[in-house]
């Protein structure tokens, strides 16, 4: 007892770092398992509708997006809605092309599990979609998924 | 020269790269998984062949309409309201009293469950262009709705268990028993 009150009396150690490093590491590992890379930046405005049916896309890799809606800078392109793929702006006619570059990523088993995933603002009148679900059937992608946020059920 | 030699590397700045590399994955990447409204499009007709129109009998079509307005209308003469497509499409499907109005049906031997009667009722959804998509997706929703409904009655009724506590053999088994037979018509004013 009395040697421990001796040290008591020193001043107060600093406080243990060592292990600081390895636990950055770990919420490191953490993050780069538990998401994936941001590809695009989106150039139009999404809002999803609710849906309380959804079910979860299983396999990113095996997914390709297709946005549609209202442009975020609408002074320099407008404010009727527009179809997004990759980083730009496309017509309903560059939709094939496009399938057909994803397609070509995917090894030849995973294509017929191939996924589009149609992600469409709220505000967007058919006419645009049904055009774009036209060129997906041309492009025989007809694995389809209307994106929507889960909603508690209520209108 | 013995002492110098067991000198430790400094670790002082480890902490502090490893949170560089953190904020930067931070940054860099997304956590949100996607989910939604699942369907599988009809294959594109192919122009060179000869279409053997497969006539679907009248009584065996339930078609929601969505109009510019975004108000509902159910084979092509009676305005419904939203909550009113569940409980439709699920008598629909069933015909519970065998009505001549309602679906046939067609025996099917299924693993699992053996020979049952399986509807051949489709549902058709026809939208106009100014349709919004917010409403699309409602009706979407409802009718799934119906389906997933349907498909966990079947499931307690031969399994005696939710359709999400089943095997995947026994899932397959009710979707075969109830198919989701939804057809996504192109809408009118194409022009």
């Amino acid at each position: 007892m009395a040697v421990m009150k001796k040290k008591g009396n020193k001043s107060a150690p600093a406080i243990q770092t060592s292990s600081l490093p390895d636990i950055i590491f770990m919420l490191l590992f953490f993050f780069m398992v538990s998401t994936t890379m941001r590809e695009i930046t989106l150039i139009v405005k999404t809002q999803m509708p609710e849906a309380t049916e959804i079910s979860k896309l299983e396999k990113k890799s095996l997914v390709s997006y297709i946005y549609i809606g209202v442009p975020t800078n609408v002074k320099a392109y407008g404010d009727s809605p527009r179809i997004q793929l990759n980083n730009d702006y496309k017509s309903p006619a560059e939709i094939l092309e496009y399938i057909t570059a994803e397609r070509e990523k995917l090894s030849e088993a995973d294509r017929p599990q191939m996924t589009v995933s149609l992600k469409i603002d709220r505000g967007v009148r058919m006419g645009i979609v049904t055009e774009v679900k036209t060129e997906l059937r041309r492009a025989n992608a007809l694995k389809i998924c209307y994106v929507a946020q889960k909603s508690l059920g209520y209108y | 020269m013995a002492k110098r030699s067991s000198q430790e590397i400094n670790a002082g700045s480890m902490a502090d790269i490893a949170f560089l590399l953190l904020i930067f994955y931070l940054v860099a990447t997304t956590m949100n998984v996607d989910s939604g409204i699942m369907r599988t499009l009809p294959p594109m007709a192919d122009e060179n062949v000869e279409q053997d129109n497969v006539k679907v009998n009248k009584r065996n079509l339930m078609f929601v309409s969505i109009n510019q307005f975004d108000q509902l209308l159910l084979n092509l003469k009676e305005p419904i309201t939203l909550d009113r497509i569940v409980g439709d499409a699920k008598e629909f499907i069933l015909n519970s009293d065998n009505s001549e109005e309602l679906p046939e049906f067609e025996e099917k031997e299924i693993d699992l469950i053996g020979k049952i009667k399986v509807s051949k009722g489709v549902i058709s959804l026809q939208n106009e262009r100014q349709t919004t998509y917010e409403m699309y997706v409602k009706v979407q929703n409802e009718l799934t709705r119906a389906f997933n409904e349907l498909r966990e009655e079947a499931s307690v009724k031969y399994f005696g268990k939710n359709f999400e506590n089943l095997s995947e053999e026994e899932q397959e088994a009710i979707r075969d028993a109830i198919p989701m037979r939804i057809s996504e018509a192109e809408p009118k004013g194409m022009e």
